[in-house]
């Protein structure tokens, strides 16, 4: 029998639920665990003085029965309004960039206070509409869910992850709506009827 | 290789089914719709970077920070330490790694856990690390409870440790759980066996490393991370100054 050449290549850690007291670890300050840490990382996506358009994202995670989370946390990592993410030449050095926040205990909203991020380059010389990326775990959620959040007043037309969603109507429900000026709505469906797209990238 | 370089595609079989019955909460909370697949994209590849900065001198000591002046935390000192690599074996330099965790009674401290067991005034059950130049990390803490679970009527979690770890890029972001060597509720636990790879959970699985345990005061464990790599061809096209 022939054999060959070893591929050294090491399979990634498994993932495991956050569960339910995710708070205590990534935002102890939030969850009542005071003087720990100075601050909770990600406390703000942006300081004072980030050029651009401030925006306030809110919405609700949803389960499969369509009940509000009260358990979720949630990431957000985006660009500047220019489209450079942090660490890159030119980057506004007041975005962070990251952010992290948390379903409310009892209405289950979250909120996300950012500025409106710019058009970012890629794949090869396209360009991506502006967008917010998303990662959301919770007790029950075993893998973290990658998802991004658009924007219904930007024009989404060519947007190279938008166009891979077969069914258009799907497309929705990763356009956050406008409700106010600058003011945004995006629930995330995590399962059945309006579920929303989530990203394997 | 490049820290914006594409990320490896996922291999969602070394990781737990996102639908698992007996696991009750994963019933209503697993996407039911495929994923979409695509490459990454620059959004992906970079990530936030956290400098040490950020730390205080206590930050990985969970036996102290949060501490009254002179107590610490009840229970069994355990050493919890190990590398953050990727799938090359390259060690993730400078990344953070956050961990969360029972009291040694079984009690987290957070308002929706009203377990029997008490608070220990001395714990708080979180901390915090960041890899040096090795990819290495080391906490101090106490070996956590087991503890009952509302799920099936008498499901007990095995003792364990949340583990959330960033590399350099977004799409490289892993949550995961420790567990130690020798429990006999591992095999038991439902959350364990949403992992559909036996090999894979023997990697959640921290071995006793008596190498690094310290006379006369501290047990030592041993777990080891790998991240999600990146690919480099000469032959991808690379945006001009990225």
């Amino acid at each position: 029998m022939i054999m060959v050449q070893k591929l050294h290549i090491l399979d990634e850690t498994p993932s495991q639920t956050a569960g339910p007291f995710v708070h205590i670890g990534c935002i102890p300050t939030f969850a009542g665990v005071d003087g720990v840490f100075r601050e909770d990382l990600g406390a703000r996506a942006i300081e004072s003085g980030a050029k651009g358009e401030k925006i306030t994202i809110r919405g609700h995670v949803f389960d499969g029965t369509g009940w509000e989370m009260r358990d979720a946390m949630l990431e957000s990592w985006q660009a500047d309004a220019h489209g450079n993410y942090p660490g890159q030449n030119g980057a506004d050095p007041k975005v962070n960039g990251f952010c992290r926040f948390a379903a409310d205990a009892e209405t289950g909203e979250f909120t996300l206070e950012t500025v409106k991020p710019g058009s970012v380059v890629g794949p090869g010389a396209a360009m991506q509409a502006p967008h917010i990326a998303l990662w959301i775990v919770a007790r029950g959620i075993n893998t973290g869910l990658q998802t991004r959040i658009y924007f219904s007043d930007e024009d989404n037309t060519d947007d190279p992850v938008l166009g891979r969603i077969e069914q258009r109507q799907r497309v929705d429900t990763l356009i956050s709506k406008k409700v106010g000026e600058g003011e945004y709505r995006f629930d995330i469906r995590l399962q059945g009827v309006g579920e929303t797209v989530f990203l394997d990238m | 290789m490049h820290d914006k370089d594409p990320l490896i595609e996922r291999d969602h079989t070394v990781h737990p089914l996102p639908y698992f019955p007996a696991y009750k909460t994963s019933v209503t909370r697993s996407p039911s719709l495929p994923l979409l697949s695509m490459p990454s994209t620059m959004t992906e590849q970079t990530g936030p970077v956290f400098g040490h900065d950020i730390l205080g001198r206590l930050d990985n000591n969970l036996v102290e920070n949060y501490a009254q002046a002179g107590g610490s935390a009840i229970g069994e000192r355990v050493v919890v330490h190990g590398r953050v690599l990727d799938q090359h074996a390259r060690p993730q330099v400078g990344v953070l790694v956050e961990i969360w965790q029972a009291n040694a009674g079984g009690r987290y401290r957070h308002k929706k856990d009203g377990y029997l067991a008490p608070l220990d005034p001395n714990f708080g059950g979180c901390g915090r690390a960041i890899t040096d130049e090795n990819g290495n990390y080391e906490f101090l803490t106490v070996r956590p409870g087991a503890y009952p679970w509302p799920n099936g009527v008498n499901d007990w979690r095995p003792m364990h440790i949340h583990f959330s770890i960033f590399g350099s890029g977004f799409g490289q972001r892993l949550i995961s759980q420790m567990y130690f060597e020798g429990d006999p509720l591992i095999s038991r636990c439902p959350i364990v066996k949403t992992i559909p790879d036996q090999a894979q959970i023997d990697r959640l699985v921290a071995p006793l490393d008596m190498s690094r345990a310290i006379p006369m005061d501290a047990l030592a464990y041993r777990f080891d991370i790998v991240l999600r790599g990146r690919r480099q061809s000469m032959f991808e096209n690379r945006p001009e100054g990225l």
